[in-house]
């Protein structure tokens, strides 16, 4: 059994898979694994019905119908955005998953609006309504739901395999072990403690879990996204902005400051001074639509007695660090799995690169991407979990704050707080430069070394500790991909580098928790034209 | 952030404790939960959303609280407003086919 010490009262659960995270990736993974029959657990940070970072929002989806002519325009339409790292290949199959898995959610009862002639609209999802019923499906399906219960830790066999999980149960206070034939991470992406909306528990909580039993990463330079709210406000909604005129303390409009392609203007001013914003673009049908397709986005306005579209109001930047960036965990075939046998990936907690590159301008993609993935890593767990020898000797692989490396105390939420200070600030995350990621590399290096000589956390500090020690990693693997990328890409942008260098137009893998690794991996050759895609 | 938990309304059926994605509450036996971890909380209006009887008000600022009385709230029509104004509400439930994403999309 583990080495970690076990706590007096821990539940003990036997699955064929375990999904962790209750998101829509997760609760999609689960759907499809139950569906072919398997044995399923979904063990949730927090509420699955509420948790993520979509549960609170709305969110448009990449739903685009089988016409040929409009796919190969969905899918060459971003593709300069993102750099040029998408995969054709891939971008076909998820607009296919997506396609059917939107088509079985109405067929399930989520109330799509309808046009003129009844025939319902499925290009977004507002996030309460889905998530509540991906909760109910999920639950009629036959899997067993564990709220508030965090994983704090991968369980391995003799062969290096993943075989389940261990965590704890925040409202027990006890703890949980469930040995499973394969494990599906589904935890969102890394958002560092931001207040960007339903971002507060995405502390890449699996991505260390995965990296302790062997996994790596791709894209974690793509890792900087930054959404425009009101100052005061958690409600990110970036798309909002595109209707407003942003201007400056003494009233004048900043020139070029614009939520898409102008953004970094904005950093640039909110680094000096307040920056303001009115939605005085948007004409009277517009505010009217707008108010119908986002009622979360006019919340805060509403108690605070401020117009959006009449008065101005001070704004920022929240880092939305992976969940909004593309950088994940890497997935090495169709199956979405990691490399390390029973161990797979979906959602925010994986790369999105091979769907949209460096960047993603919104919820689209994200979400399209949930769904597919979720759906093919829940597939391909099932089928391996049910296969999965049981029986075998299973050992903890997580590292700081679950066994003692040494005496030494350490304060998790002052170690959250030197990443923090790392990758939220502008000068350092936007506009990065060979400086500046060098020096707060060896700042997190560190940190790290200090987490790694830690005496086990407690079980009141354990979670924060793991937190902790997770988010260092996540920005551990971000800077050092975005040292070795020495050129602007995506949203990847290097002061010293300006442009896109041709030569560089491939993947960065990286990982490894003590010694950090980066190293190259070829991007899918470049279409002339799209006839392939099209015929 | 969450400001109120009315103990006029609340029948302490603990839904907001088990809705609440950052566990922020803390049941009372016999009584309305109460607010214990008020700086977890993420400002993302579920437990609002989930709370039957209307008896949850979050602060729209993300770092701190209104001031605001209950008094205050129900005179201005406030509790249970964002429930109703995405369908939730027995009254309201047309409202959760109505989105104009659409329109917003092709926008602009």
């Amino acid at each position: 059994m583990g080495s970690a010490s076990s706590p007096s009262s821990e539940s003990h659960l036997d699955c064929d898979v375990l999904v962790l995270g209750g998101g829509p990736a997760g609760t999609w993974a689960a759907l499809e694994a139950a569906k072919s029959g398997a044995r399923v657990i979904l063990a949730d940070k927090g509420f699955c019905g509420t948790s993520g970072a979509t549960a609170p929002s709305g969110t448009s989806v990449w739903y685009v119908p089988p016409d040929p002519e409009r796919r190969h325009a969905a899918i060459v339409s971003r593709e300069a955005l993102g750099g040029h790292l998408a995969d054709r290949a891939w971008s076909a199959r998820v607009l296919d998953a997506t396609y059917d898995g939107l088509n079985h959610l109405g067929e399930r009862g989520y109330p799509f609006p309808l046009d003129e002639a009844g025939a319902p609209i499925r290009v977004s999802l507002q996030g309460p309504e889905y998530m509540r019923l991906m909760r109910k499906l999920v639950k009629g399906a036959g899997v067993r739901i564990l709220d508030h219960s965090p994983a704090l830790e991968l369980l391995v066999d003799g062969g290096g395999a993943v075989a389940g999980a261990r965590g704890i149960r925040r409202q027990q206070g006890d703890a949980w072990r469930v040995h499973a034939g394969a494990v599906v991470i589904a935890t969102g992406g890394c958002a560092f403690l931001s207040r960007a909306l339903g971002c507060t528990a995405l502390t890449g909580d699996g991505h260390l879990m995965a990296a302790e039993a062997g996994a790596d990463f791709s894209g974690m330079e793509f890792s900087n996204a930054y959404a425009i709210a009101a100052a005061f406000s958690s409600v990110t909604k970036t798309l909002f902005y595109k209707w407003a005129t942003f201007t400056d303390a003494g009233g004048d409009e900043i020139p070029g400051a614009a939520s898409n392609g102008g953004r970094s203007v904005i950093a640039r001013h909110l680094q000096t001074g307040p920056v303001f914003a009115r939605l005085d673009r948007a004409d009277d049908a517009m505010r009217q639509s707008m108010r119908s397709a986002q009622p979360n986005f006019f919340l805060p306005f509403d108690r605070m007695g401020i117009d959006p579209f009449t008065q101005r109001f001070p704004v920022t930047l929240h880092l939305e660090g992976t969940v909004r960036g593309t950088g994940g965990l890497r997935i090495v075939d169709e199956t979405c799995a990691t490399g390390v046998p029973g161990l797979y990936a979906a959602g925010d907690a994986a790369t999105r690169e091979l769907i949209c590159g460096g960047f993603t301008g919104g919820g689209s993609h994200n979400a399209a991407w949930a769904i597919s993935s979720g759906r093919w890593a829940g597939r391909a767990a099932a089928d391996h979990g049910r296969r999965a020898h049981t029986g075998a000797a299973r050992q903890g692989a997580g590292t700081v704050g679950l066994r003692d490396a040494g005496a030494r105390p350490f304060d998790p939420a002052e170690a959250a707080r030197t990443v923090l200070a790392e990758v939220h600030p502008f000068e350092r995350n936007y506009f990065r430069t060979e400086a500046g990621l060098g020096a707060a590399l060896d700042r997190l290096d560190r940190q790290w070394e200090g987490l790694r000589a830690a005496a086990a956390a407690d079980r009141d500090g354990v979670l924060r500790t793991r937190e902790a020690a997770a988010m260092t990693a996540v920005a551990r693997w971000m800077y050092r991909s975005a040292l070795a990328r020495t050129e602007s890409r995506g949203m990847h942008r290097r002061m010293e580098h300006a442009g896109a260098d041709p030569a560089q137009r491939h993947y960065l893998t990286s990982g490894g928790l003590d010694a950090v690794f980066v190293s190259r991996r070829p991007a899918p050759a470049l279409a002339t034209n799209g006839a392939e895609i099209a015929a | 952030m969450i400001e109120i938990v009315s103990p006029s309304r609340c029948t302490a059926c603990n839904i907001c404790v088990s809705a609440c994605p950052t566990n922020v509450f803390d049941k009372t036996p016999g009584a309305p939960p109460v607010i214990a971890r008020p700086d977890d909380c993420q400002t993302c209006f579920m437990c609002e959303l989930y709370c039957p009887e209307d008896a949850l008000y979050v602060s729209p600022k993300a770092g701190g609280w209104q001031g605001i009385s209950e008094d205050d709230l129900v005179a201005a029509g406030t509790l249970g407003s964002y429930r109703a104004a995405i369908g939730w509400t027995a009254g309201t439930a047309e409202l959760r086919r109505v989105d104009t994403m659409h329109r917003v999309l092709k926008g602009g």
